[in-house]
Formats: structure tokens, C-alpha cells, sequence
């Protein structure tokens, strides 16, 4: 069988919908591709973990208090099962690890803005997360197999944290004139940097072409941040919040909110590691890695010693 | 205060402030999957500390919330051990300081299963399948470390000997202890060294390491005489309902 009919076989299955499992016989730009994708997912998890926990410790109140904790808990558990698929293609986690450390690896620019109040732990559960979901909906159903299966549980509990986030913000804005302020001005902060998260303009998107053939990807970045923008105005409208876009308007020949122009220099800037918190993220991810080398190295170390007395156990019986 | 709402805000505060420090792990284990296991164990020690404020307003009577306890109390006020709000440190210290206290709540908790109280003892039958767990962890992780890398030994070593002098106060009974063992609402503390003890030297066995001998221990936290971290940590934990006093949340 030459390689032509395996690329084409491939294309077929893709054609018709079946799922590609980490056996399966796959174009080398499929499994590059996804590996990029799926550590680069699975990297904003663990980075986006970082924003988050900076606010645990301040948390206004017991039950918000564990809240948090058990959200960022979950973020640490997608960033598990996203791992764990990126080691199906081959992928080695210590290696993916050293790109995030080096900058080889992206993750997601979002996670590069401060949290400077509480309220940024509603406006990333609202924004962020809401942002989230409308990417990796469409992902429960990509071609390849163990990413589309993760994809269902990690949406099922991003649906929660958008809940959340959203809660922690109605409570603000039901609150005193101070608390509404500090939603507002969250708000104004974190409304452009999610519209970013779909990634740039779809004429602008390298990646893109590829991944919407090959299924891994279904909808253009545009089409997402569109969908998002109509969602959220009417969220914005229940808590009383201004979107902080002048240009935002009703379109009726559309059916669609229209927006304005998005900052692409600052996304760029962001994207190269120019962001307000760039190094402090990475700098906080290699030094928990770097502080754990020796734990992680008992562990294996332990672990080899116990397989030696069993072995040696055994041997005397 | 009573007796009993003092008893109640020491098992509650323990709670809390190891909560606390567990929480500054959350996105800097040494690993995803130990990450989060520690987060695991804080949010079941928070929320052991949630139902015994709860139950604590309602012995109190003073109509007062959960978080009127958390939040609006001074550092003199918190009844913790100092085991607890010991800093950090690395890993070792951190398994170790769990470790010591794992196998002090998992004795409590056992006897508490037969308080006359008996939302004391329904707390404990739900704590109990908990700490069971937290044991297990902290345990295997002590011998994990002791039987590891020279490294691993040589800080975990360090932890304990660090951590040891903290150990004496969980078997010095205060007022409010004495007078709960006498109502068989608590064991008497001092009942519970031995068995403690036996246990330490186990697993220390276990992971090779030497058990700390005749340190002075120690003592004050369960009579709100703390060490300078709780100051801090009561800062950054009461931070906002300090900040916006009346607030909601």
C-alpha cells in the first residue's frame, strides 16, 4: 500500500465523520498539528491556573473560597486529560513541559493579564471561560478520537465555571456602588483580551486551513468571536454592565451585534511574550517544575526500589 | 465564650488555616497529579472547617455566620495549632506537617465517632473517610521521600526535625479540652500520645528516618498565642471583608 493511499484512506475517514484513534494510521502534519493544539490547550490550562490562584488565599468569603479552589482544581484536571491525549500521539510530557519553559510552546494569551480584584475571578469565569467554551464545543466533535472525548467533560465543567463566574459578578453588581464599580472595571479590562481568544482575524490565521480540513477544527475564528459577542451582550444587559466598545451596535440586516476594531498590535505583542504578565507566568510554571525535579525524583527513585525488593522477594520464595 | 464553642472554633480554625496554606500550593506542585491531591485535601479540610463554624455559630448563639468567624476574628482569637500555620517550605515540610497532623485528626476524629454530641459525631463520620485518605497520603509520601534519593531523605529529615517542636501542643489539653473530655463530648488529648507515637515511629522506620528526640516543644496556638505567620495570614485571608466592611459577597 503506498503512502498516497493511506493519505487518502485518511481523508475518507475524515470525510465521513469517524473519529481517529492514536492507533490509527495518520498523516504526519495531522499528528503535528494536534500534538501543537492539544499542548497548547493543555498549557493554558496549567498558565491559566496561575491568575486564578492568586486570588484564593483573599477570597471574600468560605464558600467562595472553595469554590476557587475546586475551579482551579478542574483547570488542573483538564490540563491532566489534555496531557494524557498529547501523550497518544507520541507526545512526552516532560518534553512539552520543557517547550512551555522555553517559549517554544504557546498557550493562551489571556492568561497574561493581572487579576487586581475579586472581581476578576467573576470576569475570567464569565469571560474567559464563556470564551472557552465556544472554542471547544465544536472540538467534542473532532476528528481525532481522545481529544473530542476530553473535550466533553472539560466543557461540561467550563459550562459550570462560566455559571459561577457569572454569579460572582451578579453579586457584585447587586451589591454596594463600590463592589458594581470594581465588576465595571473588570469589565473594561477583560472584555477585549477574550474577544482575542479566538485568535486573529480568519484571514490572518496560518493554522487555520489545515485544521478545518482535517476536522480538528469546525468553525473560523471570526465565526466563533461573532457567536461570543451575541451571547454576551445580553449577559452584560442582566448585570447592568457597559461592554466597553463604542462602536458596538445592533445590526438588523445581520442578526449580529457589530464591533469594533480589535487591538491586533497588542494581541501580537501579547502572543511574543510582551504581555503584562508573561514572564511572571512562565517564571512561576518553571520554578514549580524546577523546585518539584528532586520530589519527582524521589518518587521515581522509591519506586525503583520497591520493584527491586519484590523482584528479590521473589527470588528467594 | 462556652467551653464548647471554644472546642468547636479550635477544630474549626485548624481546619481553616491549614486550608490556607495548602491553598498557596494550588498551580505550583511539583507535579499536576500531587497538585492536585493537595488541593483535594485543602478543600476537605476547608470544608470540615465550614461545618464546624456552622455548628460553632449555633452553640455560640450569638447569631453569627461562618464567615464572622473566619474573617472578623483577631489573631488572638484563632484557636489553631502552630503545626499548622507554619509556613510552607518545600514539599517535605509540607507532607510532613500533614503527616503529623493527619495522624493526630485521624486519632480525633475515630474518637469523636462516639461524642455525645452528636453533630460533633455525624462531622466526624464524614471527616473520617477523609482523613483516612489525607493519612494514607502523607504517609506514603514520608516514606516515599525517607526511602528515596539522598536528597528527598535529607529534606524530609530536615522537615521533621524542623516541625517537631510543633508536635508537643496537640497533647496539651487546654480548659475548653478538659472540660469537653469530662462531658465525653472530645477524648482527653493526652490519651491519644501514644498511639501517635507508635505511629510515627512506624512509618519514620518505614522511610528510614530518625523519629526528633527531646526538643522543647512548643505551645500557645489553641490559646491564640501564635507565631508571627498567623498575623499574615490572617491579613491576606481577611483581606476584602476587612477592606469592605458589611459587604456581601
Amino acid at each position: 500500500m503506498t503512502i498516497l493511499n493511506l493519505e487518502e484512506q485518511f481523508m475518507n475517514r475524515i470525510a465521513a465523520d469517524e473519529k481517529i484513534e492514536p492507533k490509527d494510521w495518520m498523516p504526519d502534519k495531522y499528528r503535528k498539528t494536534l500534538i501543537r493544539q492539544i499542548a497548547q490547550h493543555a498549557h493554558s490550562e496549567i498558565v491559566g491556573m496561575l491568575p486564578e490562584a492568586n486570588y484564593i488565599s483573599r477570597a471574600p468569603s468560605l464558600r467562595r473560597k472553595a469554590a476557587l479552589l475546586a475551579k482551579i482544581q478542574d483547570e488542573a484536571g483538564h490540563g491532566l486529560y489534555l496531557y494524557c491525549a498529547a501523550e497518544t500521539l507520541g507526545a512526552e510530557r516532560d518534553t512539552l513541559m520543557d517547550e512551555l519553559h522555553t517559549g517554544k510552546a504557546k498557550y493562551s494569551s489571556i492568561f497574561n493579564y493581572p487579576t487586581l480584584t475579586w472581581a476578576d475571578m467573576g470576569a475570567i469565569g464569565w469571560l474567559v471561560d464563556g470564551a472557552a467554551i465556544l472554542n471547544q464545543v465544536p472540538l467534542c466533535k473532532c476528528s481525532f478520537g481522545p481529544y473530542a472525548r476530553a473535550m466533553v467533560r472539560v466543557c461540561k465543567e467550563e459550562s459550570f465555571h462560566q455559571r459561577q463566574g457569572f454569579e460572582i459578578l451578579l453579586t457584585l453588581c447587586n451589591g454596594t456602588a463600590e463592589q458594581k464599580q470594581m465588576a465595571q472595571d473588570s469589565l473594561n479590562r477583560w472584555w477585549w483580551p477574550s474577544m482575542m481568544m479566538f485568535g486573529p482575524n480568519d484571514a490572518d490565521s496560518p493554522n487555520s486551513e489545515y485544521s478545518m480540513k482535517t476536522k480538528i477544527k469546525r468553525f473560523s475564528n471570526d465565526e466563533l468571536r461573532q457567536r461570543f459577542m451575541d451571547a454576551t451582550k445580553p449577559q452584560a444587559d442582566i448585570l447592568g454592565l457597559t461592554i466597553p466598545d463604542p462602536d458596538l451596535k445592533w445590526n438588523e440586516v445581520t442578526g449580529h451585534w457589530d464591533y469594533g476594531e480589535i487591538n491586533w498590535e497588542e494581541f501580537n505583542n501579547v502572543v511574543q511574550g510582551n504581555g503584562p504578565c508573561n514572564k511572571l507566568r512562565v517564571k512561576a510554571r518553571k520554578e514549580a517544575w524546577d523546585n518539584g525535579k528532586w520530589v519527582r525524583e524521589a518518587a521515581t527513585a522509591y519506586a525503583a526500589k520497591r520493584e527491586q525488593r519484590k523482584s528479590e522477594t521473589k527470588q528467594v520464595a | 465564650m462556652n467551653s464548647k464553642t471554644e472546642y468547636i472554633l479550635h477544630l474549626a480554625d485548624n481546619g481553616l488555616i491549614l486550608a490556607q496554606r495548602l491553598g498557596e500550593w494550588c498551580g505550583h506542585g511539583p507535579v499536576l497529579e500531587q497538585d492536585i491531591a493537595l488541593t483535594n485535601i485543602a478543600l476537605d479540610v476547608l470544608g470540615q472547617a465550614r461545618y464546624f463554624y456552622q455548628y460553632a455559630a449555633e452553640v455560640d448563639g450569638q447569631g453569627k455566620s461562618e464567615d464572622d468567624y473566619a474573617y472578623l476574628r483577631g489573631e488572638r482569637e484563632f484557636k489553631n495549632f502552630l503545626l499548622l500555620e507554619q509556613p510552607n517550605g518545600d514539599w517535605a515540610h509540607t507532607i510532613m506537617r500533614q503527616f503529623f497532623y493527619d495522624n493526630f485528626m485521624q486519632l480525633v476524629y475515630t474518637k469523636l465517632l462516639l461524642s455525645t454530641d452528636k453533630q460533633i459525631a455525624a462531622i466526624a463520620s464524614k471527616a473520617i473517610k477523609e482523613v483516612n485518605y489525607h493519612l494514607k497520603f502523607s504517609s506514603e509520601w514520608v516514606i516515599r521521600m525517607g526511602d528515596g534519593t539522598e536528597e528527598s531523605h535529607e529534606r524530609v529529615q530536615n522537615a521533621a526535625n524542623t516541625l517537631w517542636e510543633f508536635t508537643g501542643e496537640l497533647f496539651v489539653p487546654t480548659d475548653y479540652d478538659n472540660e469537653m473530655a469530662s462531658q465525653g463530648i472530645a477524648p482527653d488529648v493526652t490519651s491519644l500520645k501514644n498511639e501517635w507515637e507508635n505511629r510515627v515511629n512506624e512509618i519514620f522506620a518505614e522511610a528510614t528516618l530518625q523519629v526528633p528526640q527531646a526538643i522543647w516543644f512548643q505551645s500557645g496556638g489553641k490559646t491564640g498565642v501564635h507565631s508571627e505567620n498567623l498575623g499574615l495570614l490572617l491579613t491576606d485571608l481577611q483581606y476584602l471583608q476587612r477592606t469592605y466592611p458589611g459587604a456581601s459577597w
